[in-house]
């Protein structure tokens, strides 16, 4: 029988965030030269409450923007063609910026290498960072998180869904699937 | 020759008889058990008619054998129920002279199939400028009685009042191919609202009808015979009317596709549905078939074009116009006229077999079923079914708009003066 | 959506997605490197029968800013009377793996003959067969008018737009016409009626005879391409007369609303259907129809493409 299990609800998923964010500062030695880009849908809505974060903490205003990997994407053939969403940059462009990706959960890595080859055609930023709400495992590429919100271990079976207030009307992570 | 009996068949659809067929005759008609012969045909449910007579086939020969030749254009035609075609003169060489026609008539003979009648060019080449000669085609040994630039229109209107007039020192018929050509230059398919939509250059019905209005006035005029091929709108139908109804000595023809297909097959741009004169509006339709049940429209005519595969796999643009009609012509008449009322089958007889013969001047063709009488008889089951395979096909050529209808009627026997040419609806 | 052969075969929400697809690709346009890898491996042929540098020129952009291989098949002195030429090239085609074709023929339905053969599996894009559609160029101004006059978002609705010239022979106007009713603007097409279509009258669209009264109450014009040749076939009696009843002048100009633009698919013929200083005005947007044609095409191939194929 299925089961789906909440497993991080309304406020894990803020207390997740605000330790990013201090992690993000931290690492970066204040908040200068960031940009946050969370990778549609909801990684959007992720960067932009750790840029509240940060401006809570900090008292600045962290630029945040999106990043849509739709067109960097290697299983495009593999699925019905997708819509695009959109790509928000500043207009002075990427080139030395420390840019900090968000996403919402972090799985096989595919994700992660379709938006550094997005990047690399944008510009040449100083570093670029990746922040995830949750880490499931099961990486599939040499790529690993610099802020976790979660470390969730799941089974292949299973699967991970993040909800937000913003798209899905509350906040909460649910594991679906994969039990006995 | 055996003499052969017809068992227990209904002529025009009527009481059963025996018929018996003797030396190229009907030797006797009897009560249905009591014919005698050698070679016995079981009728039952089948019904016999005057073999058909097409007044409009392209035979392709000579010139484009690899359309169709005049042995698989007899073959197509003794399946379809004919025991005579008359060849369209659109061959290479054109018939426009005594020697080609008379060519076309004996490899007709040779063949041995139907009879073969040679249709002779109005004009030089269909080139319209100048008239063949008439005369020595209409005395060859082919005996020419129509003449037809089909393809092409006769337009110049003094050429036409010559041929129509010349034409009547031996009895003979100008069949007329009504198109204007200025009103349908590189037309495609009907004009109205779907060649607008396709972005299809539009044959106007009015490029037809304004060629049968001045025909039929000029025969009026010169007291000539005219014979309109391949009717295809409600409004020539109209003009026929008028003129029958005024005593002008004029005769209609209309093909199958005209009866059952409507233009909104084009929509596809198969260019299987390619065809001059092109497919029209359902009231079209309507309207010929009407025309064919009231008399207004005499004849059937198959307008038989046969074109090789590679004419007709390519573009609309670059396609051939023209249907197979041959071998689908009666099923098409059943399923459009005689089962839906229209006709009896005594008046398919007239309109497949002894208008057309009569028309044609051939004398021993759509003869009735009588003791002493040519045995050209078609006899077939109006309760068969088949679906229309191309790959089946006699002719040379595939081009039919019916593949994978299902259509009632099959021919089964047929007897061209005497001689079984098709048993059981395969070649005999 | 297997092929893109017709205007007519897009729902709204179709259109739409291409237009608001075709403006995230602008973007690309406009950054430093303009490649995306989208469609690395895949082949697009550009068969051409008739000669179009333009349109063939964009596809080409189109194709290569998302990493598709372009295979350039000028089939040119393709006559009619070698119609097979079509199969034939389709089959070659084929054989070389191309995942789509963009065809340009001078018959009406050879796109639609190509995509229902057996000869090819591909994707087919119409890029103006004969005078019957041109959808790509529909969808690029359908784009255009978005981005000046609907703030570059959703449908038309509302606004009205006026297509003038020869609507009998233009494919142009056949697929702006059902593109932009599909989308919700209001169409007059306006041409002397020599020029317009038998049964245009049954077309979702009003017809006029007289510009002036038309453009007043137009957002957006779009002047078509005369040809002087047409005059030989009688359906306008000189090239004078034409463009004295029918050309975009600069007296006519001012007849237009403020925010009004104007539109021209191109080439133009300067002097006839749209005068020289009209064409330059602020408010032409004929230069930036071209750049939008990128967009939009890429737009075509990346929803053709840019998924496995659908089983039908």
């Amino acid at each position: 029988m299925d089961s789906d299990r909440v497993v991080l609800d309304e406020a894990d998923i803020a207390r997740a965030i605000r330790r990013i964010a201090h992690e993000i500062v931290e690492k970066a030695k204040g908040p200068e030269d960031l940009l946050l880009l969370g990778i549609p849908t909801r990684g959007v809505f992720l960067a932009q409450r750790i840029a509240d974060a940060i401006t809570t903490i900090e008292g600045v205003q962290v630029p945040c923007g999106a990043l849509d990997i739709t067109l960097y994407r290697d299983d495009l053939r593999l699925r019905t063609v997708r819509a695009l969403e959109s790509t928000l940059i500043p207009t002075s462009g990427i080139d030395g910026l420390t840019i900090v990706l968000v996403d919402d959960v972090l799985f096989s890595g595919r994700t992660i290498r379709a938006a550094l080859d997005a990047l690399n055609d944008l510009g040449r930023p100083a570093a670029v960072r990746l922040a995830v709400l949750v880490d499931r495992g099961h990486r599939e590429l040499p790529i690993r998180p610099d802020y976790v919100g979660k470390n969730l271990p799941t089974s292949l079976a299973e699967n991970v869904r993040v909800l937000l207030a913003e798209v899905d009307g509350a906040d909460s992570i649910e594991i679906i699937g994969g039990g006995t | 020759m055996s003499s052969q009996v017809l068992k227990s068949v209904h002529p025009f659809g009527e009481e059963a008889v025996d018929i018996v067929i003797d030396d190229g005759l009907i030797v006797a008609i009897v009560a249905p058990g009591s014919g005698v012969g050698d070679v016995i045909f079981e009728c039952a449910d089948l019904i016999a008619l005057p073999g058909f007579v097409d007044l409009h086939t392209h035979l392709r020969e000579p010139g484009r054998e690899d359309a169709e030749t005049i042995l698989t254009g007899s073959q197509a035609a003794a399946l379809g129920g004919f025991t005579c075609v008359h060849a369209m003169a659109n061959t290479s060489p054109v018939a426009d002279t005594a020697g080609v026609v008379e060519q076309v008539w004996r490899r007709g003979i040779e063949t041995g199939l139907v009879n073969i009648r040679p249709v002779g060019a109005v004009t030089v080449g269909l080139a319209g400028k100048q008239l063949a000669e008439l005369g020595a085609m209409a005395q060859s040994a082919a005996l020419v009685r129509v003449f037809s630039d089909d393809g092409k229109c006769v337009h110049d209107p003094l050429l036409m009042r010559r041929a129509l007039e010349y034409v009547k020192a031996f009895d003979g018929v100008v069949a007329q191919h009504a198109q204007d050509p200025r009103l349908t230059e590189d037309a495609q398919m009907n004009e109205g609202v779907l060649s607008g939509q396709l972005g299809l250059a539009g044959w106007p019905a009015v490029a037809e009808e304004s060629i049968i209005a001045r025909d039929v006035l000029l025969a009026k005029h010169v007291g000539s015979r005219l014979h309109v091929c391949h009717l295809s709108t409600a409004g020539s139908v109209d003009v026929i009317r008028w003129a029958k109804a005024r005593g002008i000595n004029v005769t209609a023809e209309v093909a199958p596709h005209h009866l059952l297909l409507t233009e909104d097959l084009v929509a596809s741009y198969d260019p299987m549905y390619k065809v001059n004169p092109p497919l029209r509006r359902l009231d079209d339709v309507t309207a010929l078939r009407q025309a064919v049940a009231d008399g207004t429209v005499d004849i059937i005519a198959t307008d038989h074009a046969p074109h090789p595969h590679e004419d007709k796999d390519c573009e609309w643009a670059a396609a051939a116009m023209g249907m197979l009609g041959l071998e689908t012509a009666f099923s098409i008449a059943l399923l459009t006229l005689v089962e839906p009322g229209l006709l009896t089958w005594r008046e398919l007889a007239d309109r497949m077999s002894i208008a057309p013969a009569k028309i044609g001047r051939v004398s021993d063709q759509g003869r009735d079923l009588a003791v002493g009488e040519p045995a050209n008889i078609t006899v077939v089951n109006p309760r068969a079914r088949t679906v229309v395979d191309p790959t089946r096909m006699a002719s040379k050529s595939r081009n039919t708009p019916y593949a994978g209808m299902e259509l009632p009627g099959q021919v089964m026997h047929v007897f061209y003066s005497g001689r079984c040419t098709v048993r059981d609806g395969e070649l005999a | 959506m297997q092929h893109l052969l017709s205007a007519a075969d897009l729902s709204t929400e179709e259109a739409v997605l291409i237009l608001d697809t075709a403006a995230q690709l602008a973007e690309v346009t406009d950054r430093s490197v303009k490649k995306l890898p989208t469609l690395r491996g895949r082949t697009v042929v550009n068969l051409f029968f008739e000669d179009s540098t333009r349109t063939r020129i964009s596809f080409e952009v189109a194709a290569k800013r998302l990493s598709a291989d372009v295979i350039n098949f000028a089939a040119k002195g393709s006559s009619l009377s070698k119609g097979e030429s079509l199969k034939d090239t389709a089959l070659t085609l084929e054989a070389m793996g191309a995942d789509a074709v963009v065809i340009r023929h001078g018959a009406s339905g050879a796109p639609h003959r190509l995509a229902a053969s057996s000869w090819t599996g591909c994707s087919v894009i119409n890029a103006g067969d004969g005078t019957h559609e041109h959808p790509t160029q529909a969808l690029l101004d359908a784009y255009t008018i978005r981005r000046h006059l609907a703030g570059g978002t959703g449908d038309l609705s509302g606004l009205s737009v006026a297509i003038v010239g020869d609507i009998l022979h233009s494919r142009v106007a056949r697929s702006n016409v059902l593109l932009l009713k599909t989308l919700g603007a209001s169409v007059t097409v306006v041409a002397p009626p020599t020029l317009l279509p038998y049964g245009v009258d049954s077309w979702p669209c009003s017809v006029s005879y007289d510009i002036d009264s038309v453009l007043p109450q137009v957002d957006a014009v779009m002047m078509l391409r005369v040809q002087a040749e047409r005059m030989q076939a009688a359906f306008f009696p000189s090239a004078l007369e034409y463009s004295r009843l029918y050309g975009l002048d600069s007296d006519r100009f001012t007849l237009l609303p403020d925010h009004a633009i104007v539109l021209h698919p191109g080439p133009m013929n300067r002097g006839m259907e749209i005068s020289a200083d009209v064409a330059d005005e602020t408010r032409s947007v004929i230069v930036e129809q071209v750049a939008n044609g990128v967009s939009v095409r890429m737009a075509v191939l990346y929803l053709l493409l840019g998924g496995m194929a659908e089983v039908e």
